[in-house]
């Protein structure tokens, strides 16, 4: 795919030519800005840990503590951290929990991402992800243990140093002491030997008792709230180079054209800043000085798009002419068969031959964008010695270095894979195909000869997301003369994204497709959840809370009609079906008891309006979670007024940032089930920027009332946990006001009586 | 073309068209400033005009004359915008943060017009997305600078 011409190239630049660089070096500094003339603002690599070079293959991931620590002579140490900050608070977890152990207070650390490496595969101790909320539940142990082998190191050197046995040192916060002297080094004063000591293996450490903990389980702030809020934080979209030009791309409107001539391609080139017009898989770049004119001019081009042949599009998933939204969702509805089984408990047919009364139902989901506020970018850079730096917002680093290898044609090593944080990304920055700008910004770096940093706007991120699964769920339900739920059958049409990444097995069901559906705790005899497979032609992805994203709304949305079918109060009956469930009972009477007790409505609320409340529950990541909304309709728009959404993850790090995760979830919940819908005609998007994807802003945005509680059970996850309840609540609520089933998101294209 | 951004006049290179937004990122080279949709539409690229919040994204350079331009990297010499921060960093508001320089911006300019804002007034003037949900968080953060009622805000136990 080299169609890059070097005699379109246009050499002249007519505005901030290069001779004006020193010049405006001066006016930056005068401004104010901190501008170099070599790297800007981050990517200054550090000097290698000394680790690096003494990297033991033999060590277990998450040991070698030279790897994951730098300590400076100020007392402040250097984490890199195996897991990339993207508003979720790992950083702050990380040094939380390494701080604990190593003693060393959370504020004394700098933590950024670690670079790709074995040593970083800490999730099981096998793989490296940010996601799937996985991130300290599944790395806690070992993290635990390098700190408390950092803390040996420290003893070890401060032995050295003060001539005294280690077992006759102590430490405090940030110093090692020896009481019987009354000596104490401080550890920016072992800084240049403690990382010179043997690292323990860490089976050898003794962790600290919990009950002496000082920072995990409190309220630690956040160590990155003050770049954050003063636009110091570095993001992908910030990271520049020396030398560096910009990029700009124009996508085929569907995935799987192919660029074909360039029609205006001289005005293109004529157009102001150009220097060079390129074709790549699936898209057309403009290169320039200034990503302005990189964008108005590859905007401007006119391309050609050429559709693939059949060989072509039996390799990629090819977007055809006619594919819509509306027609796919009836096709999803209309799915029939029994599907492949995911779940099975008793059985289903005499469940049903026995019943007093049946419920059916079918429920449906929209696509919807990640729409993380920062679009997707790539800075490439290749170095003289054949190695390449790449800046990327990614969530899993040796993943992306390996395929960034293969578009570089180069080997996995050469590769030094810079994780900036991110600007959100809810499961948008895993590799998906054709998703991320990397290959775009390997192959112009490449063509061009300087580095290149490719920029998408956000009609071309929108064109190129990866969307949350459309499905549809056939439900059936029996109760039994007393109005109890006996049976439930839930058979989903959908694509899981896992199975929309990896292929299809037809003797297999997409876990992911159907989670939410499954692993439901209620007491219903007999169940049977399974999942067909409807192949979809836009790309899938991994969306905050992924399954449950949709089939908690779907669940519990037909429980409640269930329970309206039988007469029952939902609150009531699920605690009637969680009767034995201790942690399950605790958490809906604490989500009841947090809303001021349970009551259903409709209700007159003190302004006037007309209100009612709807409750529901998800076992979602290790974790559970329990939701309440209070809703009106006001000009026939339905209003959340207030959601109160309760985690129990089980055990915890930081309940400031757990709730911070809750109101956050619960607040993209709302979005989801009210506002947000990726429709596709013919073949392309309706939307491609905010105005047409709305997404929930302040006005529309409910109060939220978060409570975390520590149950003990085993550690779950957090980030995603709090979001998959909101949803349903909302309809439940919705439901019990209006009278009217809500069986589809998103709800404001529901026609509704006013309450 | 003369700008005066941050309490210096500099000279500029970019074409007229040119949003302010890119003048500030890719000429001057101050990266907080950010990038969200090219439309107006997220407020991620909120600066100061003269202490009014404006958009920088679709704003061309052109059109600024001689207003005064504040960013990010300027907020803490100003009086509100140092109050704005120091709250904004003490009640943790961001998570992700690439929204929060616009949401501290549109904040600055809100409780620089008007010192007690109402819940309405806050809910008028704070219309900058924030895809990680910090919507309660801002409106607390703000009431809280105001001294006036957090009714709006959520809580958390």
């Amino acid at each position: 795919m080299n169609d890059h011409d070097p005699k379109i190239s246009n050499p002249g630049y007519p505005t901030g030519a290069p001779e004006n660089v020193s010049r405006r070096r001066f006016l930056l500094a005068s401004a104010g800005i901190t501008a170099g003339s070599l790297v800007l603002g981050f990517g200054l690599s550090v000097a290698p840990n000394k680790a690096a070079a003494a990297a033991a293959k033999d060590m277990p991931p998450g040991s070698n503590v030279p790897a994951f620590l730098e300590l400076r002579k100020d007392g402040k140490v250097r984490l890199l951290s195996p897991f990339n900050e993207g508003g979720q608070g790992v950083f702050t977890a990380m040094a939380q929990i390494v701080g604990e152990e190593m003693d060393v207070a959370p504020d004394s650390f700098i933590v950024e991402n670690a670079p790709a490496g074995s040593d970083y595969l800490v999730v099981y101790g096998k793989m490296r992800i940010t996601g799937g909320s996985m991130s300290v539940r599944t790395s806690y142990d070992t993290m635990r243990k390098l700190g408390a082998a950092a803390r040996q190191m420290m003893l070890e050197a401060a032995a050295k140093k003060l001539d005294a046995p280690v077992s006759d040192l102590s430490t405090e916060p940030g110093k090692v002491v020896h009481k019987a002297s009354g000596k104490s080094l401080g550890y920016g004063e072992l800084a240049g030997d403690a990382l010179d000591q043997e690292v323990p293996s860490p089976d050898s450490v003794t962790l600290k008792d919990p009950k002496d903990f000082k920072w995990i389980g409190e309220p630690v702030k956040r160590v990155d709230v003050y770049e954050k809020s003063t636009g110091k934080a570095i993001y992908a979209m910030d990271a520049k180079v020396d030398g560096m030009l910009h990029a700009a791309v124009q996508h085929a409107p569907r995935l799987g054209l192919k660029p074909g001539d360039i029609s205006n391609l001289d005005e293109v080139k004529g157009m102001a800043g150009v220097m060079s017009v390129h074709k790549l898989d699936g898209a057309v770049a403009v290169v320039a000085e200034r990503f302005w004119d990189a964008k108005t001019a590859v905007e401007a081009a006119k391309v050609d798009w050429q559709e693939p042949s059949e060989d072509e599009k039996s390799k990629i998933r090819y977007m055809p002419a006619d594919f819509s939204t509306e027609e796919f969702a009836k096709q999803l509805a209309n799915t029939k068969g029994d599907g492949t089984e995911a779940e099975s408990e008793g059985d289903i047919t005499s469940g049903f031959d026995g019943a007093a009364k049946t419920v059916d139902a079918t429920y449906q989901s929209q696509y919807l964008h990640h729409a993380q506020i920062e679009p997707a970018s790539t800075l490439a850079r290749f170095n003289e010695d054949g190695t390449l730096d790449i800046w990327l917002p990614n969530q899993a680093p040796e993943q992306f270095q390996a395929q960034i290898a293969d578009a570089a044609r180069i080997k996995p090593e050469q590769v030094k894979v810079n994780s900036p944080m991110l600007g959100g990304f809810f499961g948008r920055h895993f590799l998906y195909p054709a998703a991320n700008p990397f290959p775009q910004a390997v192959q112009l770096a490449k063509e061009v000869g300087k580095p290149i940093k490719v920029i998408w706007t956000r009609e071309q991120e929108f064109l190129r997301d990866p969307l949350r699964p459309m499905a549809a769920v056939r439900f059936r339900g029996a109760l039994d003369d007393q109005g109890m739920p006996v049976a439930l059958e839930a058979i989903s049409a959908c694509e899981g994204p896992t199975e929309a990444l990896n292929g299809h097995n037809p003797d297999k069901v997409d876990a992911m497709a159907v989670e939410g559906l499954t692993g439901k705790s209620y007491a219903i005899p007999n169940r049977r959840i399974a999942q067909n497979f409807v192949e979809n032609p836009t790309s899938l992805a991994y969306w905050r809370s992924v399954g449950h994203s949709m089939n908690d709304f779907f669940y519990e949305a037909f429980l409640d009609e269930m329970a309206d079918a039988g007469g029952q109060d939902p609150y009531e009956l699920r605690m009637k079906l969680l009767e034995g469930n201790e942690r399950l009972t605790n958490l809906l009477k604490a989500v009841g008891d947090l809303s001021g007790g349970w009551k259903r409505g409709p209700f007159d609320a003190e302004d006037g309006t007309r209100r009612a409340r709807g409750v529901a529950m998800a076992s979602p990541f290790g974790s559970e979670a329990a939701a309440i909304a209070e809703v009106s309709i006001q000009d026939g728009q339905i209003v959340v007024h207030d959601i109160w959404d309760v985690l129990d993850p089980g055990s915890i790090v930081n309940p400031a940032i757990i709730k911070a995760q809750i109101m956050g979830a619960a607040t993209l919940g709302t979005s989801e089930a009210l506002i947000e819908e990726v429709a596709y005609k013919n073949g392309e998007p309706t939307a491609r920027n905010f105005d047409y994807y709305p997404i929930l802003g302040g006005a529309r945005a409910p109060r939220i009332h978060a409570k975390v509680i520590e149950s003990g059970a085993k550690m779950g996850g957090v980030g995603e946990p709090p979001l998959p309840a909101v949803p349903p609540a909302i309809a439940n609520a919705v439901s019990a006001l209006t009278g009217q089933r809500v069986r589809s998101m998103p709800m404001d294209k529901l026609d509704l009586k006013k309450g | 073309m003369k700008l005066k951004i941050n309490g210096k006049s500099v000279d500029v290179q970019s074409g007229p068209d040119t949003p302010l937004l890119w003048v500030i990122r890719d000429e001057l080279g101050m990266t907080g400033t950010k990038f969200g949709c090219g439309i107006a539409q997220c407020g991620a690229c909120s600066v100061l005009l003269d202490g009014m919040v404006q958009r920088s994204c679709v704003l061309p350079v052109s059109a600024v004359g001689d207003s005064e331009v504040t960013t990010i990297e300027e907020i803490e010499n100003d009086p509100v915008g140092k109050r704005v921060v120091e709250a904004w960093v003490d009640k943790e508001v961001p998570q992700c943060g690439y929204c929060q320089s616009g949401q501290v911006m549109a904040a600055t300019s809100l409780l620089k017009s008007n010192d007690k804002p109402t819940e309405d007034d806050i809910t008028a003037a704070m219309t900058n997305l924030c895809r990680c949900g910090t919507y309660n968080a801002i409106n607390d953060t703000i009431a809280s600078i105001a001294g006036t009622d957090a009714a709006k805000a959520g809580d958390a136990q």
